[in-house]
């Protein structure tokens, strides 16, 4: 019970994409992410199974497409595991910026009903995606130590790495999300342009086997060296790591200022948009 | 503008502290006529300037409320009543001045208070006392205090949309009052359930008012805002045409809407005085909502200020939009002393009962008078008699939903 205290006057300023206490703003999305979570797989007769079946299913297709077909598995060390890894790192960001899409038009009913910070809504998307992706790497490390592979130090940086990649989704989730309630092609154009990503990001291969030309270009996207330090860190402490794959420091500056670039342009983009969303949905 | 003027006219002069404080807001919507939705039509045209239509919705308004107190906002469709109360909200963000509050916030607008269909009510309660300020367990243990009000304790695991209309406002409004806020923000409150569930609502509003706590109420029902209200504003194109004491708010009300969408100043005299309008529901109670394809009884009281001999009356339903739906009307059918007519003085009641085939949503009934028997010789033209929202959870394509017998099957060859 608040009471009748003697409360100040404070400004109201309009809705905007923070503000209003960090001790809501982590309830509302550890809530909102929770529910959808539960909801996903609530009902289902499997349940969270699923959430782990899937990169499961999808790792069994290509594991025998790239070891028996292909064939270029057997030049890879670990390749089974780093290929189910790889896999469960692009599944949370395709995952997770793919339904930020539409997740604003989707909690329309709150968005015009209610003020709370606009970036709780795709934030609650990735952070459901962040649950389902902590369940798949259980599995995941399961599956490495299975097969083998020694834990070493630098599996401690695991979490730097995860950070890193946590924020990149959350920029470009903002960024589609918060176009397109004005631009409905955001939704075709980054289905296909997700597709295009996850083989032009080395999740099936690794860098060094990809012939020069084409490396250049593969190096301009910044979830490269993230995947490179992934498989160098967790997988196999052989492989080249992301500053000796891209050629010495100079090759990541691209990547790294794309990174920067498209965070800053998130926050930008949604900054500007967040007072609007009610009124253009 | 009168508002100076009324400010000093209410009905319990206060001197409790400010809780709204609300200086010279404009808001402007920028209404594409010809939406550009897809990047295409950006990227095939992209110098064909956006054609814009402005929508002044709120020109200039500035009001406070004082704590406790009850304040009523009045005016016509359109005229800008639920823009101010979402920019009160933070739904919209004012173009240009000044708001204040002092005090935690609980909006209830469009009829809700911002729910997730997918989710329960369990979901959705604890949602929403997040949403309005109250920590994650405190926002749990209110459901129980909640799903009593809206007495659905047997539906908390339900999915929202697996409810009825009745059930959701119900809900909603359950929501809204157990947050327990210092100031309310509501829109449309009489739409909310039964006549009994209604009564619990006024009477926890006057428990409320006793608690010292704020309430701007939007309505378009002058009953509420006479016998409700402290004080009352009415608004019209966006514009504050009176603020101050409620009876006087309504009376300009009345008179704009004799005076169709012009300045709203008094006319010299008119010849028919509108004294009450009002829907019923099949109980006969008043009310401002009907549930979609239940019957609704339309009731308009006249008084003639000169002679109306032959009186005919017609009536249209218009939707949001402003498109006519639909139109009725007659002259009258029981007479005094066998003359057709009303003399100075006298009232005249016109009663219908409407068979409503409307699809939900919001409308609006206008009614012209005329003078013997012709179409033509108007005494009151297009006045806008009352808002009202058609409820209900089915919205059909198209303007009424139609009784139909379909029968579909395969033919044997």
């Amino acid at each position: 019970m608040s009471g009748v205290v003697d409360a100040e006057l404070r400004p109201v300023r309009g809705p905007s994409a923070l503000g209003g206490g960090w001790g809501r703003f982590v309830d509302l999305v550890y809530l909102i992410s929770v529910t959808e979570f539960k909801r996903t797989y609530f009902g289902t007769a499997l349940g969270y199974l699923w959430s782990v079946a899937r990169p499961l299913i999808l790792f069994g297709v290509l594991l025998a497409v790239f070891t028996q077909i292909f064939r270029i598995g057997s030049q890879v060390p670990n390749y089974p595991v780093l290929l189910l890894f790889n896999i469960v790192l692009y599944g949370f960001f395709s995952e997770a910026t793919v339904s930020a899409v539409q997740s604003i038009v989707n909690q329309e009913g709150i968005v015009r009903k209610t003020q709370f910070p606009r970036l709780v809504i795709p934030l609650a998307v990735v952070v459901t995606s962040l649950i389902n992706l902590g369940f798949n790497l259980v599995v995941v490390f399961i599956f490495i130590l299975a097969f083998g592979v020694d834990p070493t130090w630098t599996w401690l940086l695991f979490p730097v790495l995860l950070a890193l990649l946590f924020v990149i989704t959350t920029a470009v989730s903002m960024i589609v999300a918060s176009l397109f309630p004005r631009f409905r092609d955001v939704g075709i154009v980054w289905q296909v342009l997700s597709t295009v990503l996850f083989y032009a990001t080395p999740v099936l291969y690794p860098l060094e086997i990809v012939p020069e030309t084409f490396k250049d270009f593969l190096l301009l996207n910044p979830l490269t060296p993230l995947f490179e330090a992934g498989r160098a860190w967790i997988i196999d402490p052989s492989a080249p790591g992301p500053i000796s794959a891209a050629g010495g420091f100079e090759g990541l500056l691209a990547p790294i200022a794309l990174y920067v670039l498209i965070c800053a342009f998130a926050v930008w983009i949604f900054n500007r948009e967040a007072p609007m969303i009610a009124e253009e949905l | 503008m009168s508002s100076a003027a009324g400010a000093t006219s209410t009905r319990r002069p206060a001197p409790r502290p400010v809780a709204i404080d609300v200086r010279d807001v404009h808001k402007t919507f920028h209404i594409p006529t010809h939406r550009v939705d897809t990047l295409k039509e950006r990227v095939a045209h992209p110098f064909a300037r956006q054609d814009f239509r402005e929508l002044r919705a709120l020109r200039g308004v500035s009001f406070d409320v004082r704590r406790g107190e009850f304040f009523g906002i009045v005016g016509r469709n359109g005229s800008g009543k639920s823009t101010l109360l979402k920019v009160l909200a933070s739904i919209y963000r004012a173009d240009r001045g000044s708001i204040r509050m002092a005090g935690r916030l609980a909006p209830f607008i469009e009829l809700g208070v911002g729910f997730n269909n997918e989710l329960t009510a369990r979901e959705n309660v604890a949602l929403n006392g997040v949403m309005m300020g109250l920590g994650r367990r405190e926002a749990a243990r209110r459901l129980d205090r909640v799903l009593d009000f809206a007495e659905l304790g047997e539906f908390v695991d339900l999915k929202l949309k697996n409810y009825s209309s009745g059930m959701l406002v119900r809900l909603a409004f359950a929501v809204m009052v157990e947050a327990d806020a210092d100031i309310m923000l509501i829109d449309e409150v009489l739409a909310v359930g039964d006549a009994s569930f209604a009564q619990k609502c006024m009477d926890v509003f006057e428990r409320r008012r006793r608690a010292g706590k704020t309430l701007v109420l939007v309505t378009h029902d002058m009953a509420t805002v006479q016998s409700f209200c402290d004080r009352a504003m009415l608004l019209h194109d966006g514009e504050q045409r009176y603020t101050g004491n409620p009876e006087e708010a309504v009376m300009r009300y009345f008179r704009l809407n004799f005076r169709g969408a012009d300045d709203g100043r008094l006319p010299a005299e008119p010849d028919v005085k509108l004294v009450d309008a009002w829907l019923e529901d099949e109980a006969g109670r008043r009310v401002d909502n009907v549930e979609q394809g239940k019957p609704i009884g339309f009731n308009l009281i006249v008084e003639a200020h000169t002679e109306v001999p032959g009186p005919s009356f017609g009536f249209q339903v218009l939707n949001v939009d402003g498109v006519p739906v639909f139109g009725f009307g007659g002259a009258l059918t029981e007479r005094l002393d066998q003359r057709d007519r009303i003399v100075p003085g006298q009232r005249a009641r016109v009663a219908a009962t409407i068979d409503n085939r409307l699809v939900p949503g919001r409308y609006s009934l206008t009614c012209s008078i005329s003078r013997n028997r012709s179409q033509r010789d108007l005494v009151l033209r297009d006045v806008a008699l009352l808002d009202f929202v058609v409820t209900g959870t089915e919205p059909n394509p198209g303007m009424v939903s139609v009784r139909t017998d379909l029968v579909a099957r395969v033919e044997r060859k």
